[in-house]
């Protein structure tokens, strides 16, 4: 074997060993960017909500109803895809602020966002009913934020 | 005996005393009396968070009325397990009287004359007014009892020496306000109360000393997390995120827990809403118009 071709089969397996986990790097930012992305839809959503519920916009029922659907479409969301193994804090330091603990401590997490989901579906289903029917469901959401956050994520 | 060892001897028999004077537990102060207010007492009980630490480790909702204790707190001292303080007369307080409870609050002293390790927050506590504490104690007996026993705290020598509390009381217990700012407006006075005594802020938003206690020249100029990495923000100072919110903001924050971004609350903080969540509105201002004078 000549020394150029030698040359290049090692330059390949190299850039293999270097290049695996660069692309799992790569996957797992897209992962975390989606899912930050998807965190940014509900507090866009809610924040419609909830200048409503708060009085700083005038109530509007399609509006109202838009919004909540909107949320609990995105509560509804496979979490798998944007979750996978290895996108927590421990693994990804300085990247995102999601507890390694709610991927050890399964089934929890996946008891929270079926919180939830059903606190988003529930407001959907009567933030067209009025202001009160609003403040009275937006309440649930509120705490099933918490839900997750409390336990699951790391200060900034 | 020769000369030097009588003096060793002396030297050390003072020092002992001296020990024993400095690091002295307090005695229970006078008893207040008279007809207590239940519905202040309960407004202190939520202010004061005595559910988040007191209920059973997995309580939710209601069942946090029921102050059984056994949730666990891991610190750098060793790990320290709440108590059962709920009226059971064997196995919580209910066997106290309106005497001890004060001692215990206000002063860090158990029934049996023992120091209290300050996981128990009466660093701030002891900033309250002795009327709403008697008055917490008066609410306390309302809840139900429960028999769970108490479990002792898990924590190694030197600190298991209980005694030795009492120079750290010394060195960090300081009962008047720390911020000498709006007394004169009832509001601002209000806030300022809340967030230094009952509400105890500044144990999770103040920085620690190596001893731990809470660094007052910093008052709530953020601290590391005691629980993984990032930090508790600051609510004083260039670096408080607060000092952008309107009070309204804090006030929604505290009531909510959605920030003005309808960003939510996380950790700790999110029991820390559930527990202001039942204040009055009033009282969320007086909180969000004190923190925006820092």
């Amino acid at each position: 074997m000549n020394r150029t071709l030698k040359t290049a089969i090692l330059a390949v397996a190299t850039m293999g060993f270097v290049a695996a986990p660069v692309f799992a790097d790569k996957a797992a930012e897209k992962a975390m960017g989606a899912r930050k992305a998807q965190m940014q839809l509900y507090a866009f959503n809610i924040s419609h909500l909830g200048a409503m519920a708060q009085g700083e916009v005038d109530y509007d029922a399609a509006a109202a109803s838009a919004a909540a659907n909107n949320l609990a479409a995105l509560a509804a969301l496979n979490g798998m895809v944007t979750c996978p193994k290895g996108t927590d804090s421990t693994a990804m330091p300085g990247k995102t602020r999601a507890k390694v603990e709610a991927w050890t401590t399964w089934p929890k997490i996946g008891e929270a966002s079926a919180a939830m989901k059903k606190a988003s579906a529930d407001l959907a289903l009567v933030a067209g009913d009025g202001l009160d029917a609003l403040r009275g469901g937006i309440g649930d959401v509120g705490k099933s934020c918490g839900g997750c956050h409390k336990p699951f994520r790391d200060e900034e | 005996m020769s000369k030097t060892m009588i003096w060793l001897l002396s030297i050390a028999v003072v020092c002992a005393l001296t020990f024993q004077w400095v690091t002295a537990p307090a005695n229970p102060p006078a008893s207040l009396g008279g007809a207590r207010n239940l519905a202040n007492g309960e407004v202190v009980f939520n202010i004061a968070g005595c559910a988040s630490c007191h209920s059973a480790p997995k309580a939710e909702g209601e069942e946090k009325l029921l102050l059984s204790g056994g949730k666990r707190f891991p610190t750098e001292f060793g790990v320290f397990i709440a108590p059962n303080i709920s009226p059971d007369p064997a196995q919580g307080i209910g066997g106290w009287n309106e005497a001890t409870f004060l001692n215990a609050v206000l002063n860090g002293v158990s029934l049996e004359g023992e120091h209290y390790y300050p996981a128990f927050p009466y660093a701030s506590y002891a900033r309250m007014t002795a009327s709403d504490a008697a008055d917490l104690w008066a609410y306390i007996q309302t809840l139900p009892p429960s028999s769970a026993s108490s479990q002792p705290s898990e924590v190694g020598f030197p600190f298991s020496i209980r005694r030795g509390l009492g120079l750290w009381k010394r060195l960090h217990v300081r009962t008047g306000s720390i911020q000498e700012i709006g007394e004169a407006d009832p509001v601002l006075a209000r806030g300022r109360y809340l967030v230094e005594g009952p509400g105890h802020c500044g144990e999770c938003h103040t920085p620690r000393d190596i001893s731990g206690g809470m660094v007052l020249a910093n008052w709530l100029g953020g601290a590391p997390s005691p629980d993984g990495p990032g930090r508790i923000p600051a609510l004083a100072g260039p670096n408080a995120k607060v000092g952008e919110w309107s009070v309204v903001d804090i006030a929604e924050y505290l009531r909510s827990g959605f920030t003005p971004e309808y960003d939510s609350a996380g950790g700790a903080m999110v029991d820390v809403i559930e527990n202001t969540a039942k204040l009055s509105d009033e009282d969320r201002m007086a909180i969000a118009t004190h923190l925006k004078t820092l």
